[in-house]
């Protein structure tokens, strides 16, 4: 750690968040109480699906310290809960109402809430709320042929579609056609910290407030306002800690509408925190896809064409990201490869489950996954290497920028930079891939099932458009940094304190990072897509930069010298490259900048600016990812015992950081790989409702994960040259795992399904070895 | 998942708890031992007894006796008591700390105790299924008496057993294997730490320089209960350890048993889990 | 002994050294009596089933899930919790680790954490890296993959040994 270093871009130096976290006093949506609180308590849907006939109240209005019940009739007003990126006619018949009113659609669904002096109270009294449902045939297969959930409202609510040549004349004119049907189970990001969500009307101010906001706090504010149809400015969003999001937390839900209505309408402030189980159905799931898949490939292995087929559980209802998954799904799918011609049909259907959304690398992790089974598959089917055949087909660094007629989260697909076969040599030769051939084949020799997988993946990151930040020097010389950014654990504050400290020769810790509240900031990017790092330290470069020249103008009357001839060293404006020589401090010049200062003159007061950075394209990171998978043929049970991330990352703000990104989100990406899924019985029950059904990894299930952290491609759509690594640890986690257990077990493309259960492994090892063993008997006989 | 309300008892000797189970369990009172299963239930609403009984305050339950060729243990006694090598004197006290570990995790085994378990009659319970390969005794007491129950007797299904509800399980007898008698141990679960899918005990003593005497082979998480295998034990007494010998030894348990299914375990997977775990837990012991 | 239901007991709770009064229900558990009325919101809740160890605490020194535990049962106990680690301005080696080991990210697991490695070296300052990776299998992380969580643990370990020698 280079904790005394001028130079802080890049240097691996510890986090500012850290200290009140390891000291206990972080501030997560549990520790914020206001006095006079009430606690609510959703009740919710048994059924996956019915028509809701009735709710009777009157037990739980009865009981001491219950304060109201709500049902769908208390709060007619309030519309359905809107898209985050607007109105969209076709599929506004898909989105959910804070409380259902005539239909539950998926077990979980709220249908009344109750508020209490306390959460026991509140909880008593939710048992005492008798729901009347007529429970229907619950719609379970998203693949099955599209029926009606009700008359008039189809399960297939949209079909994305994107593609681009001629695919058709493709698959004629092929070599070779490889098809596959593969499918992904039904994950999510599953936090440690439930959600929560606190809302307090300050009549004195008339301004509503909703603490535990999480992810994107401006562009909630807006949706919120609109529902409830108050002014912008009478709605604010409040970030504390965040105890993980990973896509999930952060998006407005039913409960928190509810909270804030009720604040509003009881007078009261009211908290409420979701518990485990009501997370396991109530929150965003996502993943659940099924693709039939199919390549035309030419005589050398090369693509001619991909047709995708594939059909998307989106759960009962499409929430705030609307169809965003399937249509990031179909513009990522090509991922790093040339593909002359492309087709795609992503069919959003809805079923009687949770409802889905993103989770981190969402629409790679499915996308990656396919196209990458796809590619072990036609090496197998024409006899090349896994390796041969993906680097025949690798899109060239002289062919960057790299346009494809697709689209992704609204943006067209450009990648900006890349030197994918570069990145696949130094991952080869860092694994030493040569040697760990020959050691994983003696072992096959031996009768282990070992093997080995590769997995090659562009990301995207650092989604636009635009994200701003105001720096303001106090005169105590603290720089404070006010983001429209979120912080949902991943360093961000850190991160943007390096790029200001930096610009500003000053020690990051000297820095203040405000995020995550609209009363600061008027704008705001949030925390999603992987675009903090990219839009809001770029925004806070500009910034720093306006700031810098301030500093130098004023410090250069106070010095009587040229700007041009000052630099600032450890907090103080000097002559640049004299030691020892006149120096005066940005808290200094912020005191002669204040609105009465005398040596101020014509400037502006204050030492602040504002900046802004704008960007019309993503930026594309890109990832190798190398697994050795042994399964153990007693249990079926897959350990990973070596695991290889190769990122470039284009320019690395803080490696330490990156890598915790990378290594963290690889261990989620095992988990849907081989342990998490949310099962369902034929009812539509949910059965994976504890930490004890649901399987997140452990200490002992995450292999070492090694990092291959490279800067060989500057992104070249933002000044500092960054790209995201949020989601590049996930993205490939299912399709390098897949690729390992496949190879391990020696038969070609038997893992289609995610997560790759040992039961189903054991049966297949045990069918081969009683081949084996008659084969073996055969041939001694 | 806050628990539904209750009255909180805390007896602090055997009889005050004998005499509160014997008036409140007709009403659905519980004993609260270490909590570690009771709890999480109390928590998802599933459990909601009216009385607990909290016997922690219990001095005479807390401990670990030997008396003569026979261990008992105190109700009050927790998994990590088992942790500390000669907490249980010889061979069965090697075989105890073999399986511990296998317990949940750490901070569960500070709390959860050994009575507690076996009252719990998980089928996936590590210690129901030693109980049952050692033989042990379940010592149930009520105002109406003591009983010592056979574990082969005790285990009546999945989460059922013969002890009636106002009866306090106040220890577990378990005897003194003889020296030399060789213990392993094997489990699946899907992580380390999870509910076992399948377990498997065995034991045996070599007499007469190298041959297979008194052989103990158990089997739990398999079946509703767990329960020791006379075939697969014939299979191995007289015998010369050896691969082979383990093998068909494991293949005796896995044809003798009757698996449960569940949605991610079918029979023969469990079937097969029992094969490797027998074999896994021969080969542990040699 | 409480004759009705909904009647709140008084109990006192010796949490970091200082004794916490309370009337609380007995069903209410140790965790929600801590955080809520003991004012220590560091020990978190993360599934209120015994599985995740975000609300592991010392409990006479053992690591517990205060989770699983009623308040009043830990009436006469020493419980330890996050807020009690460091000594003045002094953070415990453990903290110091994970800081400089970025064992943590969105902090949420991270008491949890502490507690239970902090638990199990004050008692076993030699445990083997294969037994303390079965200890840190107890609670979960969703960030960082732990392999920052073992790096910090073993560099604490070293140091806390270190002080002791």
């Amino acid at each position: 750690m280079t904790e005394t270093a001028d130079r802080w871009i890049g240097a691996s130096v510890t986090r500012l968040e850290d200290l009140p976290l390891v000291t206990g006093r972080g501030r997560f949506a549990g520790d914020i109480d206001f006095p006079h609180q009430l606690h609510m308590r959703i009740v919710r849907s048994p059924y996956a699906h019915g028509r809701l006939k009735s709710v009777d109240a009157a037990a739980a209005l009865a009981m001491n310290g219950v304060a109201a019940v709500w049902t769908a009739k208390d709060i007619a007003d309030l519309p359905p809960i809107e898209f985050r990126e607007g109105p969209n006619e076709n599929l506004s018949p898909y989105r959910q109402a804070v409380l259902a009113a005539e239909w539950v659609r998926y077990v979980g669904e709220p249908v009344a809430a109750v508020f209490a002096e306390d959460a026991y109270v509140a909880e008593d009294a939710a048992e005492c709320v008798f729901v009347n449902i007529d429970e229907l045939e619950p719609v379970l297969d998203a693949a099955a042929a599209p029926t009606e959930l009700r008359p008039g409202l189809g399960t297939e609510s949209t079909v994305c579609r994107q593609g681009y040549g001629n695919v058709d004349t493709a698959f004629r004119d092929a070599h070779t056609i490889v098809e596959l049907d593969v499918s992904i189970g039904r994950h999510s990001a599953v936090p440690l910290e439930t959600r929560g969500a606190i809302g307090r009307y300050d009549a004195a101010r008339d301004v509503l407030e909703l603490h535990g906001a999480a992810k994107v706090p401006h562009r909630n504010r807006e949706s919120l306002a609109r529902m409830l149809g108050r002014s912008t400015g009478g709605v604010h969003l409040y970030e504390g800690h965040v105890g993980g999001g990973f896509g999930v937390r952060g998006e407005i839900y039913p409960e928190d509408v509810l909270v804030l209505v009720a604040a509003l309408r009881l007078g009261r402030p009211v908290k409420w925190l979701e518990d485990r189980r009501e997370h396991m159905i109530a929150a965003n799931q996502s993943r659940q896809q099924r693709h039939r898949i199919r390549a035309a490939i030419d005589g050398d292995g090369r693509l001619m064409a991909i047709d995708d087929d594939f059909f998307h559980d989106q759960g009962a209802y499409l929430r705030t990201h609307g169809a965003r998954v399937v249509d990031t799904t179909c513009g990522i799918l090509p991922g790093p490869y040339r593909l002359p011609h492309y087709r795609v049909a992503g069919h959003v259907r809805m079923t009687n489950k949770t409802p889905c959304a993103t989770y981190r690398s969402p629409g790679r992790f499915e996308s990656n996954f396919a196209r990458e089974r796809l590619m072990d598959a036609i090496a197998d089917k024409l006899g090349l290497s896994r390796i041969e055949v993906r680097r025949r087909n690798l899109i060239a660094a002289s062919e960057m920028p790299f346009e494809r007629p697709l689209v992704a989260l609204g943006d067209d697909v450009v990648y900006d930079s890349g030197r994918y076969e570069a990145l696949l040599d130094k991952a080869l030769a860092h694994i030493g891939w040569d040697a760990l051939q020959r050691d994983v084949a003696s072992r096959r020799a031996a009768g282990e099932y070992v093997g080995l997988g590769v997995a090659i993946y562009v990301e995207k990151s650092g989604l636009g458009p635009t994200d701003g930040a105001r720096i303001n020097i106090h005169t105590s010389g603290e720089i404070e940094v006010i983001t429209g950014g979120a912080s949902i654990g991943q360093g961000f504050e850190t991160v943007v304190a390096q790029v200001c400290a930096e610009m500003l020769g000053s020690d990051y810790r000297q820095v203040r990072v405000v995020h995550g509240r609209t009363d600061r900031i008027e704008y705001g990017i949030g925390a999603h897509a992987t675009r903090a790092t990219v839009m809001t330290a770029n925004a806070a470069a500009v910034a720093a930069k306006k700031v810098r020249d301030k500093a130098l103008d004023m410090a250069a009357q106070l010095l009587q010298a040229d700007a041009a001839d000052l630099d600032i060293v450890g907090g103080c404006v000097v002559r640049t490259g004299m030691i020892g020589g006149p120096a005066i401090s940005l808290g200094d010049i912020a005191h002669h900048l204040r609105p009465t200062s005398s040596t101020r003159g014509e400037r502006d007061p204050g030492l602040s600016a504002e900046g802004w950075f704008s960007t019309s394209h993503m930026t594309y990171p890109y990832g190798v990812q190398i697994a050795v998978a042994k399964i153990d043929k007693g249990t079926g049970a897959v350990r990973i015992e070596k695991l290889l991330i190769a990122y470039d990352i284009g320019r690395a703000i803080n490696p330490m950081l990156v890598e915790g990104q990378l290594v963290g989100g690889f261990a989620q990406g095992l988990g849907g790989s081989l342990l998490e899924e949310f099962r369902y019985d034929e009812r539509g029950q949910p059965l994976s409702v504890t930490f004890a059904d649901y399987l997140l990894p452990t200490a002992q299930d995450v292999p070492f994960v090694d990092i291959l952290l490279t800067e060989d491609a500057p992104s070249g759509v933002n000044p500092l040259g960054i790209k995201g690594a949020g989601e590049g640890g996930i993205a490939a986690a299912g399709a390098v795992i897949a690729s390992a257990v496949d190879d391990a077990l020696g038969a070609s493309g038997t893992i289609s399904h995610l997560p790759i259960m040992p039961q189903q492994l054991k049966m297949m090892i045990d069918a081969f070895e009683a081949t084996g063993a008659a084969a073996a008997s055969s041939g001694s006989g | 998942m806050k628990p539904a309300r209750f009255c909180y008892h805390q007896p602090t000797t055997v009889d005050e708890a004998v005499a509160l189970l014997g008036q409140l369990a007709p009403e659905d009172g519980r004993i609260l031992a270490g909590g570690q299963s009771l709890v999480p239930t109390m928590a998802f609403r599933m459990a909601q007894p009216p009385h607990l009984i909290d016997i922690n305050g219990i001095a005479e339950l807390a401990g670990i006796e030997v008396d003569g060729d026979i261990v008992r243990i105190g109700a009050c006694v927790r998994h990590t008591a088992f942790e500390v090598a000669g907490a249980v004197p010889g061979a069965t006290g090697v075989w105890l700390r073999k399986v511990v570990r296998h317990i949940a995790h750490y901070p569960i085994r500070t709390r959860g105790t050994f009575c507690g378990s076996v009252a719990n009659a998980d089928p996936a319970s590590e210690w129901c299924c030693a109980v049952t390969a050692i033989d042990g005794r379940i010592v149930a007491r009520s105002a109406s008496g003591v009983r010592r129950i056979a574990a082969n007797q005790f285990f009546e299904g999945v989460m059922a057993t013969t002890r009636r509800d106002d009866e306090l399980v106040t220890s577990v007898e378990l005897s003194l294997l003889p020296e030399g008698t060789r213990c392993g141990f094997a489990e699946f679960s899907r992580r380390p730490g999870d509910f076992a899918i399948a377990m498997a005990m065995a034991s045996y003593r070599l007499v007469d320089g190298n041959r297979i005497a008194e052989a103990r082979i158990a089997v739990g998480g398999a079946e509703p209960m767990p329960r020791r295998i006379a075939q697969a034990e014939a299979e191995l007494n007289g015998k010369t350890p050896s691969t082979p010998v383990f093998a068909a030894v494991a293949d005796a348990a896995a044809a003798a048993i009757d698996p449960m299914e569940d949605s991610n375990n079918t029979a023969d997977y469990r079937r097969g889990l029992v094969r490797t775990m027998t074999l896994r837990a021969l080969e542990n012991a040699a | 002994m409480s004759g009705n239901p909904s009647d709140k007991v008084e109990i006192a709770l010796d949490v970091n050294g200082r004794v916490h009064h309370a009337r609380v229900e007995p069903r209410k558990t140790l965790v929600d009596v801590i955080r809520d009325d003991c004012g220590q919101t560091g020990t978190h809740i993360g599934c209120e089933h015994g599985v995740c160890g975000a609300c592991t605490v010392l409990l006479d020194g053992e690591p517990v899930r205060s989770c699983l535990m009623f308040a009043v049962q830990a009436q006469g106990c020493k419980i330890r919790t996050v807020e009690g680690l460091q000594s003045g301005n002094e953070l415990h080696p453990m903290q110091q680790a994970f800081m400089d080991h970025h064992a943590l990210q969105c902090g949420f697991c991270t008491p949890g954490f502490l507690m239970l490695a902090v638990g199990v070296l004050e008692k076993r300052p030699d445990i083997s890296d294969e037994e303390m990776l079965d200890v840190l299998s107890s609670n979960l992380c969703r960030c960082t993959g732990y392999q920052n969580i073992i790096k910090a643990v073993k560099a604490a370990a070293h140091t806390m040994k270190a002080a002791d020698d």
